[in-house]
């Protein structure tokens, strides 16, 4: 049986082979992407109602772990209205432009030193690229919806987001100053050594515009003005129902994981252990707890959990700002810093003997 | 036909496709998606090139954001269809000589007398290890460093000039000054004031 199917393997044409492959690896990364983004809201709903004394979801499946599962059966089965007068190509197209974006940039995420599906060079450059291009959703689909509450969350939205990535952009440059590679395996290797090696301490400034600008990209609370409940009902998908509406949905929850990993990636090692330059190495030679204290898979798991969790503690915690407050903070606050930081550091580097600081 | 020329055809397809519906498609908003679906495709052919950086900057700069603006603009604007197809036939013998002119002039030179595959030789295969982006980056801030700073510098003359140019201040806009909110002291807001305490009410008998 198995010879069978090694020469079933072997009689395929090697470009077959390679795609089907490579087709594997896409799934083994996005099946569990998908489980978690499924599992995120949930875990949000249930963190969120501890931090205001709730239960939250506890009656579908013990303790509630059936709830996304019976969520998404919901929107699954309710109905898809098109709005009179939309665009009909453009308001499905727009769902599909957000989840797209969302899912492809991981695949020049490395996981670990060996896991990465598609280890190019100018890989930090890809996602910057491919991220810039998640606004089309919003766009369109604030556009295509004919609807004045859907239009003005999509300009709010757009306008958010394109003023962000430049500070989004400002922050990377720090990084691959640092690491003087635009590839997302090396950058992580530049931080081994333990805790002390990594990035968010010399880039801390760098580090914290990242992560707030992170947040404001992915349209998350206290910058979810593009939703605004109060205001605009829900901004750019108020006209989308069911599945379609899921699919943003999806995309938000996608990319906030995304976020999270690149945060983990560039400014907190990525899938190195903290502990790695500071504990005996004899240590790592004991059975089961020598494998959890080295680096892998486990540590990068880890963070990204510790960001996510940020994600929805900021969520409990702030108002919403105000629309201009957001703009200000942005334009005249976080680009300012990442200048200012850049200009530091260069300075550092070929100016004075510090520089070794930021290598 | 190996497989590298199916893909450069379908992008080509996809380029030249989009390109004409820029053009003819009547609704602005639907052309300025067509534009961005040109960009990206033309972004693909860079990459065939093995032009990495410059393809994924085309994607980065002009679909990732100009094109953004662009389409921003274009909502906005209460574009009168009618309206726009009415001179049509009136710009078409002007609009006519200038297509041919431009055709000509393209035919001229990228015809195969100068841009043939003896005169620019097509592009050698890079070895495994090599890296557009460094390489690019090492031209630019070694050899064209000059150039490349003087061209920086007049980007930034343009952005300060267009904010200058569209900057008014109406003194009818009320708006906040933060760093004013910040500096508020407490004196400014709030006074004390001293009063006697009010005469006692008549005593009476308690309900």
């Amino acid at each position: 049986m198995i010879e069978f199917a090694v020469s079933m393997w072997n009689a395929l044409p090697l470009w077959l082979q390679l795609g089907l492959l490579n087709l594997g690896k896409v799934v083994l990364i996005v099946a569990p992407l998908l489980l978690a983004v499924a599992y995120l809201p949930y875990a949000e709903r249930k963190i969120i109602g501890y931090m205001q004394v709730r239960i939250g979801p506890n009656r579908v499946g013990p303790r509630g772990w059936l709830q996304p599962i019976a969520d998404a059966l919901k929107l699954l089965f309710k109905e898809i209205i098109l709005p009179t007068k939309a665009n009909k190509f453009l308001f499905v197209l727009a769902p599909v432009l957000a989840v797209a974006p969302a899912l492809v940039a991981w695949a020049v995420v490395p996981f670990t030193d060996e896991l990465v599906l598609a280890d190019i060079d100018a890989s930090l450059l890809f996602i910057l690229a491919v991220t810039s291009m998640g606004v089309y959703g919003v766009v369109v689909a604030g556009w295509a919806s004919n609807s004045k509450y859907a239009f003005l969350g999509a300009m709010r939205s757009t306008a958010q987001i394109v003023s962000y990535e430049i500070a989004m952009g400002f922050a990377l440059v720090g990084v691959l100053m640092a690491a003087g590679s635009l590839n997302l395996r090396e950058i992580v290797l530049h931080q081994q050594g333990g805790i002390h090696e990594w990035y968010i301490w010399p880039l801390f400034p760098l580090f914290f515009v990242y992560f707030v600008s992170g947040v404001a990209e992915t349209n998350r609370s206290p910058f979810d003005v593009a939703e605004g409940e109060s205001e605009i009902v829900a901004g750019f998908h108020v006209e989308y129902s069911g599945m379609a509406f899921a699919v943003f949905f999806l995309a938000e929850y996608a990319n906030m994981i995304l976020i999270a990993a690149l945060t983990v990636l560039l400014f907190c090692g990525g899938w190195l252990s903290p502990l790695a330059g500071l504990i005996d190495p004899a240590m790592l030679r004991l059975p089961v707890i020598g494998a959890l204290l080295d680096s892998g898979l486990h540590w990068l798991l880890v963070k990204l959990s510790f960001f996510l969790l940020l994600f929805l503690w900021f969520r409990a915690t702030f108002p919403r700002y105000r629309y201009d407050q957001i703009m200000r903070l942005g334009w005249k606050v976080l680009i300012p810093i990442t200048l200012v930081w850049i200009a530091v550091m260069g300075g550092a580097m070929f100016f004075t003997p510090w520089g070794h600081v930021f290598h | 036909m190996d497989f590298t020329q199916l893909i450069f055809y379908f992008f080509a397809a996809v380029l030249v496709f989009a390109a004409a519906m820029v053009i003819t498609i009547r609704n602005p908003v639907k052309a300025a998606l067509f534009l961005v679906l040109a960009f990206f495709s033309a972004a693909c052919l860079w990459m065939l090139l093995q032009a990495e950086f410059l393809a994924i900057a085309l994607v980065l700069v002009y679909v990732g954001a100009v094109m953004v603006l662009f389409l921003f603009v274009v909502m906005m604007l209460d574009i009168n269809l009618l309206r726009l197809r009415e001179g049509f036939g009136e710009y078409l013998p002007i609009g006519g000589i200038v297509a041919v002119l431009m055709v000509l002039e393209m035919a001229i030179i990228l015809g195969p007398a100068r841009f043939g595959l003896e005169k620019v030789p097509a592009p050698a295969d890079h070895p495994a290890g090599y890296s557009n982006t460094r390489e690019l980056g090492r031209l630019l801030y070694t050899d064209y460093a000059y150039p490349f700073e003087i061209a920086a510098v007049v980007l930034l003359v343009a952005i300060v000039a267009a904010i200058a140019l569209t900057m008014r201040k109406r003194p009818e806009t009320k708006y906040q000054d933060p760093a004013q909110q910040v500096r508020v002291q407490r004196n400014e807001r709030l006074k004390i004031v001293k009063m006697e305490p009010s005469p006692k009410p008549p005593q009476g008998k308690r309900r």
